[in-house]
């Protein structure tokens, strides 16, 4: 399976930061897999977005130690819209993304291919395609600064989606979506990773969602790896819970019922079904 | 503190009197100036002491409703009243000494050079001072667990720290009605556990608390009263084990809402009303199965994250 991005032994000191926010990470991206990233408030998360896709150091200064790779090439040496169209980032915050320049969303999601110089029909045809992943058609027509939070979230995810890139960084994609909407952008982001072989990052606290969707899984903690293999060991990893992190409500109720020395194990089960 | 005494607001509401609803939403329709109807005939009762989280779909009026009691949006037409007074001729900053907002994007909210500050700003503007301002200050900060951070300018602060410096900002303000929208977002195990105790200590208090949260689990394990939103209407209101129930689905589901795993499994096991996970185990110690001699000695189990 190809890679798309790699960091080897990256580490990472903001501008003026007495301490590195990032030490020694290792990991790839590859094509068509999606990899989740966990850990507590302030281990690194945010940081390791900004630094797999080169905004770190690239715009906002700092030093970067070990090396940051998208498609073999280091990001250090790569131009802003190179970057853009190899490697899209979803902020944490994501209303700060959206332009505010805008009238309507269908206008905000087409400035990112608009400005990558794309034909009109092209532009069009991307913008429809990423309005209707994350299922915001209906919003189309819409002012984008009179949007709830969620459906703030939805436009700036589709303004990324709308560049195609090879690789996606998504720092907390769903924090703000209702439940349902949760459930439909991480089986389309599963299903785009498939069907396009584009290589996902994707920092999330809900568990439930990344036993879903994610074939590896990070743990990070205080800058650093903690943990790291496929999915379903670590979700069930009990170091979990000494990290901060919540175990999915599944493997949290079969220990629950485990711990209660109660024979319900073949009926949960079967509920759990 | 303790309801209705806020010391700013001598000659305002003062919520909190008896028999008198904290809140009352009196056939509430909003509509932005376009035309967009967010609100639709909003009429809702909440007492003092209650919590009450507002659950819905994206774009459901969950905000934009929330918004009307502290005057930022003002109904198009039916009656918002706080401790059973009309809040329509009320200013702003009169409601601010009231009705405490923690926005959904603390960068909307945040504005201050130090932690301390900016913590200091809204009880400041009601008129505290001295050793009262920086008492309150410092034990907002230990609440929320930035008290080492006092000196740190907010931008420093990574995105989950920035949210709990915007809830320590409105929890400095002590108003007898506690607003949070999404507190929980991008917050690990233990920053939502943080706000688990804050509610449970801020309702336990006699003040009123009410949070919009997507998130179901945190919703049915510290409320008591869970009221749901669709297109800009109230559809259910009740108990998490009520809202959680079966009997419930069909209109979560229409919400775009899915009932917290506990409650999906102990219905499809015949249990009733378990919408988290220490109702489920306890019942499911409460039924006994497989004929094993329950020993009254032992403690229910409790559950880890």
């Amino acid at each position: 399976m190809s890679i798309r991005l790699a960091l080897e032994g990256a580490g990472y000191r903001y501008a003026g930061a007495a301490e590195p926010a990032l030490r020694n990470v290792s990991l790839q991206l590859l094509a068509g897999r999606v990899l989740g990233v966990v850990g507590p408030n302030e281990s690194g998360k945010s940081t390791l977005c900004l630094v797999a896709a080169g905004l770190a150091p690239g715009v906002i200064g700092g030093r970067l130690d070990g090396s940051v790779r998208i498609d073999g090439q280091a990001t250090t040496t790569m131009r802003p819209h190179e970057m853009a169209q190899r490697c899209g980032l979803l902020f944490e915050n994501a209303a700060t993304q959206l332009s505010h320049m805008t009238r309507t969303v269908f206008e905000e999601v087409s400035l990112g291919p608009c400005n990558l110089g794309m034909p009109p029909a092209e532009v069009v045809a991307r913008v429809r395609w990423a309005l209707g992943v994350v299922g915001i058609e209906a919003l189309a027509g819409r002012d984008p600064t009179r949007l709830s939070g969620g459906q703030s979230q939805l436009v700036a995810l589709a303004s990324v989606l709308a560049l195609r890139p090879g690789c996606l960084i998504l720092d907390e994609p769903t924090s703000e979506l209702d439940p349902g909407g949760t459930r439909l952008v991480a089986l389309a982001l599963a299903r785009i990773a498939r069907e396009t072989g584009v290589a996902i990052m994707v920092v999330e606290h809900k568990t439930d969602v990344l036993a879903e969707i994610a074939d590896e899984i990070v743990v990070m903690d205080r800058g650093a790896v903690a943990v790291a293999g496929p999915a379903a060991t670590v979700l069930a990893d009990p170091r979990l819970a000494d990290l901060g992190v919540d175990a999915p409500a599944r493997v949290r109720l079969e220990r629950a019922v485990k711990a209660s020395r109660l024979d319900w194990s073949a009926a949960l089960a079967g509920a759990l079904e | 503190m303790t309801a209705g005494s806020n010391p700013g607001l001598a000659a305002g509401p003062a919520v909190g009197s008896a028999g008198v609803p904290a809140i009352e939403f009196e056939s509430v329709s909003f509509a932005y100036p376009e035309g967009t109807l967010v609100l639709r005939e909003v009429s809702l009762r909440i007492e003092p002491g209650e919590s009450v989280a507002i659950v819905g779909q994206n774009g459901s009026g969950k905000s934009t409703l929330v918004r009307h009691l502290n005057g930022l949006l003002r109904p198009s037409s039916g009656r918002v009243l706080l401790d059973g007074r009309d809040t329509r001729p009320l200013h702003v900053a009169r409601l601010a000494g009231v009705v405490g907002l923690a926005f959904q994007n603390p960068d909307r909210q945040l504005f201050a050079g130090r932690v301390s500050a900016e913590v200091a700003f809204g009880p400041r503007n009601l008129g505290i001072r001295g050793s009262e301002l920086e008492g309150r200050v410092r034990a907002a900060l230990e609440e929320v667990g930035l008290a080492d951070d006092s000196a740190t300018n907010p931008y420093d602060l990574g995105y989950s720290r920035r949210k709990l410096l915007a809830l320590a900002s409105v929890l400095a303000m002590q108003t007898p009605i506690l607003i949070l929208d999404e507190p929980t977002t991008g917050q690990d195990a233990r920053g939502v556990a943080r706000v688990r105790e804050i509610v449970a200590r801020v309702a336990g208090g006699g003040r009123t608390v009410i949070a919009i949260s997507h998130d179901m689990r945190f919703v049915a394990e510290s409320f008591r009263r869970v009221v749901v939103m669709r297109e800009g209407r109230v559809v259910l209101d009740g108990p998490p084990g009520v809202v959680f129930g079966e009997a419930s689905w069909p209109e979560l589901r229409a919400a775009n809402l899915e009932p917290p795993l506990p409650a999906v499994v102990g219905a499809r096991l015949g249990l009733r009303a378990t919408p988290t996970d220490a109702t489920l185990v306890a019942a499911l110690v409460a039924v006994r199965p497989g004929g094993e001699p329950d020993d009254p000695k032992r403690p229910a189990p409790s559950l880890g994250s």
